[in-house]
């Protein structure tokens, strides 16, 4: 066990993009239970410190495993396809029209109902990509075509959270 | 778990049966020590045995102060020197606070944080907040008849880096080690975790005098869980008693502080009676005769429905963020005086669709689970099985071109975290870097707290674009967070490490240190040799329990080196500076070995264990 092993060493987890959440909870609790600066509160500086690196290293790996798409994007950046999405913005044809459609029937959603309805239809194409890219990455080993997959619902995650912005305003 | 140390019968290295730790609620309006006694935690009372302290302070002339219950009686008559409620100053400029006309205060702005003037000088409310701290302190080794070995000390779930910082270099200035800052509504789900053995999810909804937090805590076999937090750190319980002083008042204003102080007291009284009657008279007696008015709890709860408001939409954004909804939380825990307020825990028992749970005493729920940490921190608990998983309340991020705000941390991300994010330059030959440290979920830049800024020298000339500048963000266990810049590309080292701009400097510190504040009667080379000589009992102690578990993973003459310098350490008596220099030695010559111990847990922890019963 080092610090520079990578997540799924880190955690004692297949390198595969299918999960179990509780599994992946339980490993950081265990984790965290061992290296926690709480643990070695009563011991010198140095433990402290040493502590602390690995905490923020069990942190920064949770946070990557238990995000379905960021543990996907990780995958692919292991796998030699970063998913680059600042200057690679190449994703699957027929979403870039889907993309547009949800736009305009976001502008036109005023209502709770309506945007909590918009808000369902996104959440079943998240989950239907996700489940693509599940295939793509244990499946057909596939990591460029996973990485083109990420992008889309990296759209897809963004839309989500304009619409959770728009129904805090109406509660607000 | 490992690293357990057991020692045998009338062989512990310990030279004290149990340290002593203490938990505190540094409150906005009171403040409360606990600790664990014969096995259970409770808030230790004064000589006249009140537990709670008014956290209020009166400077007198000469230099004299009253502290707590004797400072609260004078505040009508003594505003200006009677300082209440600075726990909403901590970490804060004058500009942050608002309506200050209303305060009967003399204000004045110092680099970072604002101070008030007073008859015995100008007071950091940094300073106000130790002196509160060390009667505590004092009330505990009165107690004990000891020493403290440290304190967890408690802060609102909602408090910036700023006011955690604050908050600690009062500590500091108390003489007080701080084991740990918790979140308030993390150490009230301990003391309740523990008396009513809860698993779940839980909203922890804490409204004190100054500040309201509410936090979701998902509760596992003995892991706290932080799973989100927010709330709003000026709004409490002070704002109800100035809702219906304004009423009372109908319109009429008031000049002096006297009379300012005089109605809001009144005011109060009358909130509390309210709890338990029907209707009641708010009295003050004013420079211009006596003011009387009659209230029903009715009256009161409609000037109160704006305030309760506030706070349920505090509570849905929380669930929002945790993504649940609120039939899925098990358990409200109320906290803070104000949750006594029948109309609050209607309202909030609605919101959840279930009765709130108020068993416990919401006023010293805090403090005992501060100081159920604090025996766990000090390694007396006989099986540490509470382990805290926290978050930072908000994100941090920098400031990019055009005053927008690049987030690099997200709020409720667990601590202690790391998180380091490039950045490039935006002219050809550029040599320096502008770094803008902010806190808070807006897009711009100056609708987020500013923390700290810096720059970053000495970049090799480049064309734009070409430089590469690391900004590594770290925020600890207590949720205090440290910055550094670098560049990259160059292999020339440039990098600097930030204390937020709000908190006070290691030498201001030094300086209130020296200006005599807890240390007044005290002889300071006495202390100093006094704090070295613990120093180094705790970590001669530390050292020799590691090496008593895992002695095994050093090379023999690595091991005796230790053991020498452990001897040499031991037999070191009189001189303050060698003791500390031994001290750090120690502390460099064990880092190594620290974390080769760290590798064996990991290790330890992982194999051979089934899953299911992690």
């Amino acid at each position: 066990m080092r610090l520079t092993d990578n997540d799924f060493q880190l955690f004692g987890l297949p390198e595969t993009q299918a999960q179990d959440r509780a599994t992946i909870d339980g490993r950081w609790k265990a984790l965290q239970a061992e290296v926690h600066p709480d643990r070695f509160a009563s011991e010198g500086a140095a433990a402290q410190r040493v502590a602390m690196q690995w905490a923020m290293r069990v942190n920064e790996g949770y946070q990557r495993l238990k995000d379905p798409l960021k543990r996907a994007a990780y995958l692919c950046e292991l796998r030699g396809a970063p998913v680059q999405a600042e200057n690679n913005t190449a994703m699957p044809p027929a979403f870039l029209m889907q993309q547009m459609a949800w736009r305009e029937a976001l502008d036109d959603a005023i209502t709770e109902a309506a945007l909590e309805a918009l808000d369902d239809e996104a959440a079943q194409a998240e989950a239907a990509a996700l489940a693509q890219v599940q295939r793509l990455l244990d499946d057909n080993h596939d990591a460029p075509a996973a990485a083109a997959q990420v992008r889309a619902l990296m759209f897809i995650q963004r839309f989500r959270a304009d619409i959770d912005q728009r129904l805090a305003a109406l509660e607000a | 778990m490992a690293l357990l140390q057991i020692s045998e019968p009338g062989a512990s290295p310990d030279p004290h049966q149990r340290r002593i730790a203490v938990g505190i609620d540094l409150g906005t309006t009171h403040s409360l020590v606990a600790a664990v006694r014969h096995g259970v935690a409770e808030c230790l009372p004064d000589a006249q045995g009140r537990v709670i302290l008014p956290s209020a302070v009166r400077y007198l002339p000469e230099g004299r102060r009253q502290i707590g219950a004797e400072a609260l009686a004078a505040q009508a008559d003594d505003p200006e020197n009677t300082l209440v409620s600075v726990k909403r100053f901590m970490g804060r400029s004058v500009a942050d606070i608002a309506n200050p006309e209303r305060l009967p205060y003399r204000f004045e702005q110092r680099p970072g944080m604002l101070a008030i003037a007073t008859r015995d000088g100008v007071k950091s409310p940094v300073e106000v907040s130790a002196e509160i701290l060390a009667t505590l302190r004092f009330r505990a080794e009165d107690t004990f008849n000891d020493d403290l070995f440290g304190a967890v000390i408690t802060v609102p779930a909602y408090f910036d880096d700023a006011q955690r910082q604050a908050t600690k270099d009062a500590a500091e200035l108390a003489g007080l080690k701080v084991l740990r800052l918790i979140n308030e509504p993390t150490a009230a789900a301990i003391a309740y975790g523990l008396d009513n053995a809860s698993e779940g999810l839980y909203a922890v909804y804490d409204l004190g005098g100054g500040t309201f937090d509410i936090s979701l805590l998902r509760l596992t076999r003995g892991v706290f869980e932080v799973v989100a937090t927010g709330g709003d750190a000026a709004l409490g319980g002070d704002d109800f008693d100035r809702a219906l002083a304004d009423w009372a008042l109908a319109g009429r204003t008031l000049d002096s502080a006297h009379d300012k102080r005089a109605v809001l007291v009144a005011a109060r009284a009358a909130k509390e009676a309210l709890s338990a009657v029907e209707s009641t008279e708010l009295v003050a007696s004013l420079d211009a005769g006596e003011l009387r008015v009659t209230v029903t709890r009715a009256q009161f709860e409609a000037l109160a429905q704006p305030l309760i408001a506030k706070t349920l939409t505090a509570v849905k954004r929380v669930l929002r963020d945790a993504k649940v909804k609120s039939a899925d939380v098990q358990g409200t825990v109320m906290v803070g005086g104000s949750t006594r307020m029948p109309v609050v825990r209607r309202a909030v028992s609605e919101l959840f669709g279930r009765e709130v749970l108020t068993n416990l005493n919401p006023d010293e729920v805090v403090a005992i689970g501060a100081a159920i940490q604090a025996n766990q921190l000090a390694g007396n608990a006989a099986d540490g099985e509470i382990l805290l998983l926290d978050v930072i309340p908000l994100s941090l991020g920098l400031e990019t071109m055009g005053g927008l705000v690049e987030r690099v941390i997200e709020r409720n991300a667990t601590i202690p975290v790391a998180k380091a994010q490039d950045f490039t330059t935006f002219k050809d030959g550029q040599t320096a870097l502008a770094v803008h440290v902010v806190q808070g979920e807006r897009e711009l830049v100056s609708e987020c707290r500013s923390l700290a800024r810096f720059e970053l020298r000495g970049i090799p000339p480049m064309a734009a674009g070409a430089a590469r500048i690391r900004v590594s963000f770290q925020v600890d266990a207590d949720g205090l967070l440290s910055v550094s810049a670098e560049e990259l590309t160059s292999g020339v080292q440039a990098a600097i490490t930030v204390k937020p701009s709000y908190g006070l400097s290691d030498e201001q510190i030094a300086d209130m240190l020296k200006d005599g504040f807890a240390s007044a009667d005290a002889d300071m080379a006495a202390r100093k040799l006094r704090e070295a000589r613990v120093e180094a009992e705790r970590m001669g102690l530390a050292t020799r329990s590691a090496l008593a578990a895992d002695g095994d993973l050093l090379p023999q003459d690595e091991r005796e080196a230790l053991d020498a310098r452990l001897s040499a350490l031991a037999a070191m008596h009189g001189d303050a500076d060698a003791i500390d220099a031994a001290v750090k030695a120690l502390a460099e010559a064990t880092e190594a070995f620290a974390a080769e111990r760290m590798n064996r847990s990991i290790a330890r922890a992982l194999t051979g264990r089934d899953v299911s019963q992690l």
